[in-house]
């Protein structure tokens, strides 16, 4: 196979309209197992997001197309195909033998390194040149990937799990050691396909896979055994790993992740410089003003912004209430019960905590019921005017070890409100009158057994203006189709947006597709920070729906 | 007499006054000359047809034996007279026994391209250019926006995701006369020698075909019990039984489509295709464009698909063009541009 952008590109291409799971992890799998290093590696930073090409602009691109075409050829075949990358790279014009055609398409190695050294003023020869010497795939991929444009639908978790199976590893192997490897991963590649050492985790902070929890169903309480679990409050705030360490200068280094183990240091670097221990804990990163904890509103204020103002840190804190303690100092603590591990996360936390992380409670409970009456109403249980940001109940098995992943049988979340459903946004049209110019009428759905997204409800109302502006940009940026006034968003397993519906009640109704009737639904919040593939399932709607008939029909 | 004393468009179809005969109405008429057999341009019920042998045959399995009340068989390059004009049919390329027809009056010639293709393709004759003055060209694929890929690399394509995925059946949607045939062929050339399987619609169409000299190989119509067996197979159908229940009973099928449309990402979305192959049985903008210049015509009529653009690049090109506004064009073939909205 040649190792060029154009076999890259053929990829993405085929990425891009795969929608399966598993085909998606056949076809990168295959292009890893076929692909040469460094080139591979090139491609695994370009689908894990490590690779950013912020050069080039719409105009730019516009301007070399100009350079060559009739205008008006333009506009028809843009106002036909609808995206300019695509039809740029369509309408390029090809040189049969002329200057570029003989030279051999860039590798996505090539690319990288010209634009990192390539002057602005060189940059439309060079891609003038590049687009010569690619075919039409391999021009639509250039110029979605400089552009900053390009949507496969394929996350950095799905890209090292097909790494993973390129040998007898796990995708939380490749996980252990990602944060700290260097461009273009040649000891990973090794390590994936069995002839090469594990490669060393020179990162002092690197990220270690989440452990996270099943939701509680009723019959699970006649199963379980209370004096088994300790419980907590689930804070209604961002889930992090904290690590951090010296590295070989010994310089400190922190960082704080995502439970998907996005690097989100850079969004909190108030919390970031202030911690400052050897190790790593699990826990909620939370706005504290006056030690109580602000609504998820607030915390929202501080993601998905480019910079964050001094003012922005010092009006809304971060802190983080540690959950977990996954390394103590260099020693690696997830094999230990939790009670051992709670035991050294206090005292982890007494001599490195700090003013801004603190010890998640631990709720006394001797039965099922005396744990309701806390979830019922967790500000008489010690909560107070915290309560508002208490979305639940966390219940852990004592004997449990911190294992990657969803563990069966281990952890368990139980909801505050079970009129609640994380969604994903499918469609969104726009309002009327004054909202007019925003997409601001959303449709959403949840995951079928198989793997489909099926529509449940549409909500118009429930967020802010501000909200509503996030959203309507979230929309345009994620169109992948047009029906007239309805725009159809990017909603993948991968990809797409979780928004959080709330309702008043929830019927079966032949009159929608999707076979339920919501009432009142609402936006009430948007999970940016959700992967899409873990919203709700219909199997939860339809316990809802068994639940709601059997308490009718109950005499 | 001048050009459009000889041949223009009227809501029946082309219609040339001084022999008083339609090229490819659109509605019933005592005299048709049919340009190829997709059911857009060959429509049954006329009084009489002039058509090649191949046109007539297909119209025969299509509409059965009494599809127009007499009928004669044009020979290829062979004039024939009616009335003061003179006719004649010359290959274009585009399925079997697809003519275009020049037709001849007062020292002015006027060449009716029907559809038209260039690219290579064994299940037909070649486009053979005629000189004329008036070429009237279709642009289907009039947007510099439609280069058409090397059909080998689109069959690769296919032949990749059976490799990759044994265990799925490719279900492949191809128009049942002209697209199917000449797929299967391009499958068959590029070595794949398993059986193929085609869906209950093609099958006459199919063995007209190898009738006609076109050798597909071993081709089996999918039996209804059998539907569930099929993976690791290829299977071909028309377009619209891929999102059919017919298609969804086939093991975790692989949603295939191929069609010069699929060269544009949203459109393929908007049909839920999984593997865009982009084979056409028209010419692409760079092989309209060239035929153009070929056929040296310094005056163009565009017609059925994006005629603006064509015309701009004529004029562009300093040859005299214009739109010609047929209705009801583009419902067979590759012209389905209306069907494939799909609502959300």
């Amino acid at each position: 196979m040649r190792a060029d952008l154009n076999s890259f590109a053929w990829l993405l291409d085929r990425l891009a309209y795969e929608p399966r799971r598993n085909g998606k992890l056949a076809l990168i799998t295959d292009y890893f197992r076929q692909t040469p290093d460094p080139e591979r590696g090139f491609a695994l930073a370009a689908m894990t997001g490590q690779l950013t090409f912020a050069n080039a602009k719409a105009g730019l691109i516009r301007a070399l197309i100009a350079d060559r075409v009739d205008p008006e050829l333009f506009a028809l075949s843009y106002d036909y195909v609808g995206d300019l990358s695509e039809t740029v790279a369509l309408m390029w014009p090809v040189q049969h033998g002329g200057a570029g055609h003989n030279r051999p398409p860039p590798t996505l190695a090539d690319i990288v390194e010209a634009l990192a050294k390539t002057d602005k003023r060189a940059l439309p020869a060079l891609l003038a040149s590049w687009l010569d010497a690619l075919d039409e795939t391999g021009r639509w991929a250039l110029l979605k990937l400089i552009t900053g444009g390009l949507r496969i639908g394929v996350s950095a978790r799905l890209a090292k799990t097909a790494l993973a199976a390129l040998g007898n590893l796990q995708p939380d192997d490749i996980e252990e050691v990602w944060h700290g490897l260097e461009l273009p991963y040649a000891a990973l590649f090794a390590w994936a396909e069995g002839h090469g050492q594990k490669p060393e985790a020179s990162d002092p902070a690197p990220f270690r896979p989440a452990m996270l929890a099943h939701p509680l169903e009723d019959e699970d309480f006649d199963r379980l055994d209370p004096a088994d679990f300790t419980a907590e409050w689930k804070w209604d705030g961002i889930r992090v790993q904290a690590a951090s360490g010296l590295n070989a200068q010994g310089l400190r280094i922190t960082r704080l992740y995502s439970r998907t183990g996005e690097d989100i240091s850079g969004s909190f670097p108030d919390l970031a410089e202030r911690i400052a221990f050897d190790g790593a804990i699990d826990g909620e990163l939370l706005i504290l003003k006056d030690r109580r904890v602000q609504s998820f509103n607030v915390l929202q204020q501080r993601l998905n912004r480019k910079t964050v103002s001094a003012k922005l840190m010092a009006e809304h804190p971060a802190h983080i209430r540690a959950y977990d303690i996954l390394f103590d100092g260099t020693e690696d603590v997830r094999p230990l019960p939790l009670a051992e591990r709670r035991a050294r996360l206090e005292a982890f936390v007494a001599r490195h905590g700090g003013a801004r992380v603190d010890l998640s409670t631990q709720l006394s409970f001797d039965s099922w019921e005396a744990l309701a009456a806390c979830r019922a109403d967790p500000a008489s249980i010690g909560a107070g005017p915290d309560a508002d940001a208490i979305e639940g109940l966390m219940l852990k098995r004592r004997d449990a070890p911190y294992l990657p992943g969803r563990p069966k049988g281990l952890w368990y979340k139980w909801k505050r409100d079970p009129s609640l459903l994380d969604c994903v946004l499918m469609y969104a049209q726009r309002g009327h009158g004054k909202r007019s110019s925003f997409y601001s009428d959303f449709t959403f759905g949840c995951w079928r057994e198989d793997g489909v997204l099926v529509p449940v409800g549409k909500a118009y109302f429930g967020f802010t203006d501000e909200e509503l502006a996030q959203l309507d940009r979230f929309v345009r940026k994620n169109t992948i189709n047009r029906f007239g006034p309805v725009r159809e968003v990017m909603h993948s397993a991968e990809a797409g947006l979780v928004l959080e519906v709330a309702f008043e009640g929830i019927q079966r109704s032949a009159r929608h597709k999707s076979g339920v009737a919501m009432r009142f639904p609402r936006i009430s919040r948007i999970r940016w920070d959700k992967p899409t593939r873990e919203a709700d399932r219909m199997a939860t709607i339809e316990a809802m729906l068994t639940k709601i008939e059997a308490r009718a029909s109950a005499p | 007499m001048r050009p459009h004393e000889l041949l223009h468009p009227t809501p029946a179809g082309l219609y040339c006054p001084p022999a008083d005969l339609y090229i490819d109405p659109v509605r019933p008429v005592a005299r048709a000359l049919i340009t190829h057999g997709h059911a857009d341009h060959a429509r049954a019920g006329h009084g009489a047809v002039l058509a090649t042998a191949e046109t007539l045959d297909i119209m025969s399995v299509r509409y059965g034996e009494n599809f127009t009340q007499s009928r004669q068989v044009a020979i290829l390059g062979e004039a024939i007279r009616i009335g003061s004009v003179s006719f004649s049919f010359h290959p274009a390329g585009h399925v079997l026994g697809s003519a275009q027809i020049a037709v001849e009056a007062g020292g002015i010639r006027i060449v009716a391209s029907g559809d038209y293709k260039r690219a290579p393709d064994r299940t037909c004759r070649a486009f053979e250019p005629v000189r004329c003055d008036v070429f009237i060209t279709e642009a289907t694929f009039g947007l510099p926006v439609f280069r058409h890929p090397d059909t080998a690399g689109e069959v690769a394509k296919l032949l990749s995701s059976l490799a990759l995925f044994p265990e799925r059946c490719h279900v492949i949607g191809a128009y049942a006369l002209g697209k199917a045939q000449r797929l299967i062929a391009l499958i068959r050339d590029a070595g794949y020698e398993r059986p193929i399987y085609v869906h209950g619609a093609m099958e006459k169409l199919i063995a007209f075909y190898e009738s006609s000299g076109v050798p597909l190989g071993d081709i089996r119509k999918v039996a209804a019990a059998e539907r569930k067996t099929l993976k690791g197979e290829l299977v071909v159908c028309p377009p619209s039984a891929i999102q059919d229940l017919w298609a969804r009973q086939l093991p975790d099928p692989v949603t295939a489509f191929a069609s010069g449309w699929m060269r544009i990402r949203s459109r393929a979305r908007q049909k839920g295709v999984e593997l865009p192959l982009i084979v056409s049985d028209h010419a692409d903008w760079d092989d309209l464009c060239a035929t153009i210049r070929e056929v040296g015509a310094p005056e163009i009529w565009v017609t059925h698909g994006q005629e603006d653009a064509l015309v701009r690049w004529c004029e562009l090109n300093g040859i005299r063009a214009r739109p010609l506004r047929l209705a009801g064009y583009g419902d067979d073939g590759e012209a389905e541009t209306e069907s494939v909205q799909a609502a959300p």
